[in-house]
Parts: C-alpha cells; structure tokens; sequence
C-alpha cells in the first residue's frame, strides 16, 4: 500500500504513457521529457504562487502587522490577483534601451532557474532528467544566470540597473566559488557526481550529521542565500540605494517573471541541499518510511524555504564590501577545510575517531581564522553627542 | 534524428559565430558567442560526452563569457564605427582553416571505425587523472596558480611611502 502511494506519480506518467503504446521510440521519449516538464512547472509554480503568498504573511506577523487579508480567505488568492495584475500591466520598454537584449534576458533568467530543478531528485525514482553529472549541470546552468543578470542590466541602458547588475555579478561570482566547493567532500566521499547516488549514499545518515557536512551545510545555505539575492545580501537590488537594480526597467509580466526566477532560484538552490546535505527524499528514521518519498523531500524543502524567510525578517542588509571580504576571507578556506575534514574522515574509517578528528580539524581553523581575521574592534551601544 | 540534431546545432553555431564576427556593437558580438559556446558544448552532448560538455557551458559561458562581457564594459564606453572590411584577416583565417581542414583529412583514425568505448562516468575521469595523467594535471595547476598570483599583484594597490 505504502510502496504503490510512494510511486503513485511513476504509475500516472506510466498510465499516461501507455496511450502511446506503439509509437515510434523518439516521439515516446519526447512525450515522457514533456510529461516531466509538465509536472516540475505545475508544482513549481503552485509553490511559487503559495510562497509568495505565506512570505509576506509570516514577515507581516514578525513585523507586527497582518500581511495580504483581503483576497479570499486568510488572503490565499492574493497571488491570483497579483498575477492578474502583473499581465494586464503596461510593458514599458525605454526608449534608449538595447530592445533584444532587454526583452531576451527575463526569458534567458527564468529559464536557467527552471532548468536547474530538472536535476533535483524529488523522491524515489522522481527524478525529472536523471543524468550522470547532475550536480555539475546544475551549476553549468547556474552560472549562465550571471550573464542573463549582465544582460538585463546592460540592455536597460539606465545606471541604477548596470550598478545593480555589477553588484550582481561581483557577489554571484564570488559565492560561487564556496559553493561549489562545498559540494566537492559530498561529492568526493560518494563518489559520484549523480544526485541520486548522493541520496541514496544518505540512506543510513545524512551527512548534515557529520562535522564536515555540518560546516559545509552552513557554508552552502550562506552561499546560497547570495546566489539567490536573498536579505542580507540583497545589495544587487537594494530599493532604498538603487531602486530595484537590474529590474528597475522592467515592468509589468516581465518584471514577474524576474520575480519568479528569483524564486525558482531559491527552490533550485534549497532542493539541492536537501538532496546533498539533509538525505534528499529519505526519511530521518526507518519506521517513518510510510510516508512517501516526496512529502518528505518537500518538508525538507519548506522547512528551508522558512528559514529563507525568517532571515529576511530578521536581518538588515550587508554592505558590498562586507560581502565580498566575508567571501573570500573565511568562506573560501572554510569550504576548503571540509574537504580536508572530509578526506579525514573518510581515511580515519568514517566512525567515531573519524567524527571526532575531522570535527578537530574544522575547529582549530576555525579558531584560527577567527583570529586572523579579527580586526580588534570592539562593538559597543553607539553615544550620540547631538541626538539624544 | 542524430543528423537532424547536427545540422540544426550546425546553423545555430555557425550562425552565432557569424553574428559574433559581423555585429556592429561589441558586446552584441559577445553574447552571440556565446550561442557559439552553447552550440559546441551541444555538440559534445551529442557525442555522448556529457562531462566536456558540461565543462564547456561551465567555463565558456559562465566564465569566458562573463569575462569577455567585463572587459568590453570596462575599456570601452561607445560602440566604435563599424570598420572598414579587413582583407588581411580574412587571408589569415581562410588559410588558418584550410590548414585544419587539410590536417583532418590526412588523419588516418577518421577512417577506422570507432571501438566500443565503455561508458565515461566521472569517477573513470577522476581516475584517469589520478594516475595516467597526474603530471599533465599538476603543470596545469602550477600554471593556474601562478596565473592566479600573476593576477593579484596586478591588482595589489601599492603602499605609499
């Protein structure tokens, strides 16, 4: 019973599929592809569409206020109107702007955020394009989102957007290099660069568990939250210094589509730490396997998704210089310092003395690099002479 | 269906290098370059190379790409009039591919068919460069490093005295 509701949306594609039956190979294939698609936007976009909708409500209740109350009940339909809204908008192209390259990339952005969900194993044998080197696709697709972001400041012709998009660029590269760092001791003690290996190597623990997938955890949700342009680090759009970036020129269901790609960024990018860190679609103990694979994957996912948003309302925007030292001073060597931590604990029989000696191994540089890094500045309430 | 595939990433590559090579403004030069950088790595897909063409989108178009776009912006603030048709770049290139072309025929594996390959995974790749290929693997990274060292002392801003 619990098998057949596990795989319930294997046998539906499977169902679907057999309409077919007795076409020629290609069309067969290329059927299942649309089939795959189908279902990854579908689900995306319906979470997109409730996200948007429980962000504002949980930063309203942190804020001391009621959020979106109007539409429907408890405000559930106010995606609905926005959506409504956002098409029937006026599209405002500037007139000095690079017409192609401004209308290409919103297009170009949103579909490198929802190629990047294709490689992300929703739950067992739900993985829409299961290929070898998925994680490696997963950040080739990635880092084309930088040039989408050049092209959409660039093409606007305007200084807000060019400033935003540099800022953009400098923090996307500068993260990306922890980021896929980190993925390197997952990737090096499982031995494969295929997101269902990595989750299928977690059945016994995750490897959030250990030291080395602890710090790499944390290290790649940081990284995460500035790939994704997320508060604290949303300097790139930043409204109260440069309106809104690289999307100051874009109105109407182009700048919705911005919005949306920011989003499916953010799922990309917490769906692949579930699957690299959390166990992706297994289920913490094995008397919990009774519940599907993919509610346990999406748990996994909106309980990531809350703290996304939690940061948000708690956390005020960083300075760019902040970011970039914080980036290259101490995410860098600590990314490096779990694959060594990885490595010790995969040579020291990844047990108990393992556990322990790459937990050694990730203090000490730790300690180390908090005081080479410590400037002796001493933070105190600050004295206003004139103020008070 | 392979050969559909080839001739429509064909025309896309070709296309993209044309548009590369033509453009008036620059950086409309350089993103059609990188539909050229896509169009290869396609290519490598469709040989079954999935890791060179991952590699290929990774570095061309979100490196190289981002690079080439960076340099543009920040050496040259107008798009220049379009120059005249130069004769000695086209001499240079048409014997550059003449060359190759000539190279490629005279190759004698093109004749023998292909042997049967086992599947390429990335751990045969990490492997291979572990133990057949571990000195190429180091001179290259001795050059990045000091590519890399190269880099920060050009842009070390120098302490006044």
């Amino acid at each position: 019973m619990s098998n057949s509701l596990d795989q319930i949306f294997i046998s539906a594609k499977q169902w679907l599929l057999s309409f077919l039956a007795g076409a020629p190979d290609p069309i067969i294939q290329i059927a299942s592809s649309l089939l795959n698609i189908a279902a990854v936007l579908g689900v995306f976009l319906t979470l997109f569409a409730l996200i948007s909708v429980l962000e504002r409500k949980i930063l309203g209740r942190m804020q001391n206020r009621y959020g979106p109350n109007r539409v429907g009940p408890f405000g559930l339909f106010q995606p609905v109107a926005d959506g409504i809204k956002m098409l029937i908008k006026e599209d405002i192209v500037p007139k000095r702007a690079d017409k192609i390259v401004h209308f290409i990339a919103p297009i170009m952005i949103a579909a490198t955020a929802i190629l990047a969900l294709g490689v992300i194993p929703y739950g067992r044998n739900m993985t829409p394009f299961a290929i070898d080197g998925g994680i490696l696709f997963f950040f080739a697709v990635g880092s084309t989102t930088e040039l989408a972001v050049f092209m959409a400041g660039w093409g606007s012709n305007n200084k807000f957007s060019m400033l935003g998009a540099m800022r953009a660029i400098a923090q996307m590269i500068s993260y990306e290099l922890p980021l896929i760092i980190v993925t390197l001791p997952v990737v090096m003690v499982v031995g494969s660069l295929s997101p269902d290996a990595i989750v299928a190597a977690q059945s016994k623990f995750w490897f959030v568990l250990t030291p080395w997938g602890a710090a790499a955890f944390i290290l790649f949700f940081v990284s995460g939250l500035v790939e994704s342009n997320r508060t604290p680090f949303d300097v790139p759009e930043g409204e109260s210094e440069i309106v809104a970036g690289h999307m100051t020129e874009y109105s109407g269901f182009k700048y919705a589509t911005f919005f949306m790609a920011e989003y499916f960024g953010m799922f990309a990018i917490s769906g692949l730490g579930v699957t690299l860190f959390l166990g992706g679609w297994q289920a913490p103990f094995a008397w919990l396997q009774f519940i599907p694979s993919y509610v346990w994957f999406f748990v996994k996912l909106s309980i990531l998704l809350f703290v996304y948003i939690w940061v948000r309302g708690t956390l005020p925007r960083t300075r760019i210089d902040q970011i970039m030292g914080f980036a290259w001073k101490f995410m860098l060597p600590m990314a490096f310092t779990c694959v060594v931590a990885a490595a010790v604990w995969h040579y020291e029989g990844r047990g108990l003395a393992g556990w322990l000696w790459s937990l050694a191994v990730i203090a000490i540089v730790y300690v180390g690099l908090s005081r080479l890094l410590d400037t002796g500045k001493r933070f105190a309430p600050r004295t206003y002479r004139f103020a008070e | 269906m392979s050969i559909v595939a080839f001739v429509l990433i064909s025309i896309l590559t070709l296309a993209g290098a044309l548009a590369a090579a033509t453009l008036p403004k620059l950086i409309h030069a350089a993103l059609s370059l990188v539909v050229t950088f896509l169009g290869v790595a396609a290519f490598f897909f469709l040989l079954g190379a999935e890791f060179v063409g991952l590699v290929q989108v990774f570095v061309y178009v979100g490196a190289v790409a981002v690079l080439i776009v960076f340099t543009i912006l920040l050496t040259r603030r107008e798009a220049t009039a379009a120059d005249k048709f130069n004769w000695r770049g086209a001499v240079v290139a048409i014997a550059v591919f003449a060359g190759l072309v000539w190279a490629i025929l005279k190759t004698t594996s093109l004749s023998i068919a292909a042997p049967q390959i086992p599947a390429l995974t990335v751990k045969r790749i990490g492997e291979v460069l572990m133990t057949d290929f571990v000195w190429p693997l180091q001179c290259v990274g001795l050059l990045l490093t000091a590519a890399l060292i190269g880099a920060l002392i050009l842009v070390m801003e120098e302490k006044r005295q």
